[in-house]
């Protein structure tokens, strides 16, 4: 955590001098970092801009891409684009909500799953797409979704 | 290197005649390895192909190399083909064609190129060659722009895809890239370039359709301290991805074609709007910038013409309604992205209030070409009042899908039977949707309506940013156009009440619709009835009285599906059947008894408990238990679980 919060300052004493317009870039540039937006770091962005702690909370939480609790451990990534949903992304969506319990950009409670979905990753030939920690899984049925889920939560038991 | 850019700036760009000389131009030719020693390999790895396998070929093929301690030169291109045929990848031998191979995986490459050297052309793998005609032609083997998919279209905005490397601005100047700025910035007034692209006939390519000249002169007329590009390259539509291909491909001609409409509006700063999580994209854009910048295309004074242009990236972070004009400058400045009245418009007053142009991708693909080959030139192509081409990404059940480059003027049709081949396993055509979320259903009647700005608005179709999703009748039109809805009620900003309320409502009418009720009693069908009355009403309030393009266009999917497929509509609603076999909560399955041999597979596997039956005996299905899932139906190995 203190890695993280160190990090933050350094980005954040990159951009001294608080334009209005910085402010995006900032935030993503934090996430990217340190993997979300804390609200310490938003705190301190708010300081920075003499901006409300609202505000700028307001304001990352009309984005889709700001997130505010860690990634989990493995980050699934589905592709919800019209081609993937045609081909059945639907039941994939729907079997991750049922194994994990969660939505989109949530973090499950241990800590290990987190996930999003994507507009369209182009790759319409191989839907529905799931990507685990940058690794490809190629037209998904919902009983391998439960295979890989199973792999990954027996994995990260081992370790 | 530092010898190379040194002879590209002094002996190719700034050179003052149109024809290089000829030892310029044998320098230049080995550039682009047209006269080459060693075999060259272009692997495609845009994400598309990396999805497919790419890198690990890409690796297979250097470690080919390396054991056999061969040189060989192998380059990552963009995507060029088919997505089907991923991998895709091109065998250059010293004095031969080209010849492109499909589907080389990582295990393939061994093989493959041991038959090439041997010149034994594994059948099965090869796709065809490109070259001349006499002199190193491959013989027996077609030549690709012949065979389907490349035949019927027209590449000249996406003609360098997949040719070169696209981390490499030494190629992209040795083919002649970047002496069409020069030559503008050298020889041109800002407002002659506006009327050279206004002549030209070039508009937007995405929605309306705008002269693009014109709308650049409106920004240059209107009095500034300073001016802004923003070359739009977000495109968050579910199954679009032209901007994406074309900046992993070809990001330099991008950049020209933006250095030349900063130079026609006088802009000093142009921003790039990426999508967010295009790594392959983000990475080529960021080199081609920083290359651009080292050989002094962008920065101060470039090449003396007093021209200073600085060109950045910037990231959407995710709104898909920032694709509108005025919502995309209110996240470049740091608020939510939300729309506001125009006018005044953007190229009057935007970013900071300064005039703004905004462009997309494909449109400032053209600009560079527009300014080398003349108005005229590009007056040539395309029909009387829409000139050009027009790129879209075909994707969903076509036999082949990808992004795909026609002269307007080609029909619908053309572009479904001849370059995607009709559709694939065996299914049959049911509709495109053009457009992707905001866009239209074109049934098999109007599929002879051609690519026109003119003649798709008369018959209410707007041309979209690029979008083409063929779907047969596997599909079910209403699941569809829910999940249209669904998508653009996620994405509405929330700022004007007829898109935020109206979108939930379409939304909410139309699962209802297609979902099982927890008691199909009268109150509850009346309940849907009144739901379904009210939805055509709610989608004209919506495209009347909503502030942005976004909500004006919401209804469009729901409005032209119940237009051409309103018996499907009917058939949900009255029937409460799904013809597609799509929609859960309107099938209930029943157990042939007949076939069933009483294996069990199904009442062990069915998550309701909904099927009950003795061992070795036929088992039955509980109709108010089953929840539409199917499972049982799929684990049959008997076929003896029926649709009803």
């Amino acid at each position: 955590m203190k890695k993280n919060e160190k990090a933050t300052d350094a980005i954040i004493s990159r951009y001294k001098a608080g334009r209005r317009d910085d402010l995006i870039p900032l935030l993503q540039e934090i996430q990217e970092e340190t993997g979300y937006l804390s609200e310490e770091a938003i705190r301190k962005v708010g300081k920075l801009m003499g901006l409300s702690t609202t505000k700028i909370y307001g304001l990352a939480t009309f984005y889709d891409q700001f997130r505010f609790t860690p990634r989990g451990k493995y980050h699934l990534v589905v592709c919800n684009g019209t081609s993937c949903y045609l081909n059945g992304a639907g039941a994939i969506v729907g079997k991750i909500k049922e194994e994990l319990g969660i939505e989109p950009g949530e973090t499950t409670r241990d800590g290990k799953f987190s996930y999003e979905l994507s507009s369209c990753m182009g790759g319409c030939m191989h839907g529905p797409i799931l990507v685990v920690n940058g690794k490809y899984h190629l037209k998904l049925k919902p009983e391998h979704v439960q295979s890989i889920i199973d792999m990954l939560r027996k994995e990260s038991e081992k370790l | 290197m530092e010898n190379i850019k040194k002879f590209l700036i002094d002996r190719v760009l700034l050179f003052e005649h149109e024809i290089l000389p000829d030892e310029t131009e044998k320098v230049l030719k080995k550039i682009r390895r047209e006269k080459y020693e060693h075999p060259v390999i272009y692997i495609s790895s845009g994400t598309g192909s990396v999805i497919s396998g790419a890198e690990s070929t890409y690796i297979a093929a250097k470690s080919y190399f390396s054991s056999r301690n061969s040189e060989a030169q192998i380059i990552n291109t963009g995507c060029s083909g088919p997505l089907n045929f991923e991998p895709f990848i091109c065998i250059q031998l010293p004095g031969k064609n080209k010849l492109f191979f499909r589907n080389i995986t990582e295990e393939k490459v061994e093989p493959l190129l041991d038959g090439v050297f041997h010149n034994d052309i594994p059948e099965e793998d090869i796709v065809g060659q490109k070259g001349s005609k006499d002199y190193g032609m491959w013989p027996g083997i077609p030549f690709i722009d012949e065979i389907t998919f490349f035949a019927g279209q027209k590449r000249i905005v996406l003609g360098n895809c997949g040719c070169y490397d696209p981390e490499s601005i030494e190629e992209y100047i040795a083919r002649g890239g970047y002496r069409t700025f020069i030559k503008t910035i050298r020889n041109y007034t800002h407002s002659e370039v506006c009327d050279i692209i206004e002549r030209s006939g070039l508009r937007g390519r995405s929605g309306g359709g705008y002269l693009t000249g014109a709308k650049w002169k409106s920004a240059l007329n209107t009095s500034a301290s300073s001016r802004y590009l923003i070359c739009n390259a977000k495109e968050s539509d579910p199954g679009a991805f032209v901007a994406t291909t074309i900046l992993e491909s070809d990001p330099h001609r991008l950049i020209e074609g933006i250095a030349i409409a900063a130079y026609a509006i006088d802009a000093t700063t142009a921003i790039i709007y990426l999508k967010a999580g295009t790594g392959i994209a983000r990475k080529r854009i960021t080199k081609a910038l920083e290359q651009a910048r080292e050989y002094g295309i962008t920065g101060h004074n470039i090449f003396s013409s007093g021209f200073n242009l600085d060109i950045q990236i910037r990231t959407d972070p995710g709104a898909f309604v920032c694709g509108e004009e005025t919502a995309l400058i209110a996240s470049l400045e740091g608020k939510r992205g939300m729309p506001r009245l125009k006018p005044p418009y953007p190229a009057n007053y935007g970013l900071a209030g300064k005039p703004t142009v905004i462009n997309n991708v494909e449109t400032l693909m053209n600009v560079a070409l527009i300014m080398e080959n003349g108005p005229g030139w590009f007056r040539s192509i395309g029909t009387e009042k829409s000139k050009g081409t027009k790129i879209f990404s075909v994707s969903g059940k076509g036999r082949y899908t990808g992004v795909v480059e026609v002269e307007m003027g080609t029909t619908i049709r053309y572009i479904v039977e001849k370059i995607a081949d009709g559709i694939r396993d065996g299914g049959q055509f049911k509709a495109v949707e053009i457009g992707g979320a905001s866009g239209y259903f074109i049934d098999e009647a109007s599929l002879d309506t051609a690519i026109d700005y003119e003649v798709m608005k008369e018959k209410g179709i707007g041309m979209g940013a690029g979008g083409f999703v063929i779907i047969d009748t596997s599909t079910c039109i209403v699941d569809f156009v829910k999940y249209y809805m669904e998508f653009i009620h996620n994405e509405s900003c929330g700022k004007c009440i007829p898109c935020r309320e109206g979108t939930a409502r379409m939304f909410e009418i139309l699962e209802s619709v297609i979902r099982k009720p927890e008691r199909e009693d009268s109150f509850t069908t009346l309940e849907r009835f009144k739901g379904v009355m009210q939805l055509e009403s709610i989608a004209s309030v919506m495209k009347d009285a909503s502030l942005c393009g976004l909500g004006q266009t919401a209804p469009n999917p729901f409005l032209s599906a119940l237009e051409k497929f309103r018996d499907e509509f009917e058939e949900h609603i009255f029937d409460r059947k799904c013809r597609a076999n799509v929609c859960r909560g309107l099938r209930t399955f029943v157990i042939d008894v007949e076939k069933c041999t009483g294996c069990t597979v199904c009442a062990t596997r069915c998550p309701q408990n909904a099927i009950y039956g003795t061992r070795l005996q036929p088992f039955f299905i509980v109709e108010e238990k089953c929840s539409g899932c199917g499972i049982c139906y799929e684990v049959c190995k008997f076929g003896a679980v029926i649709i009803k």
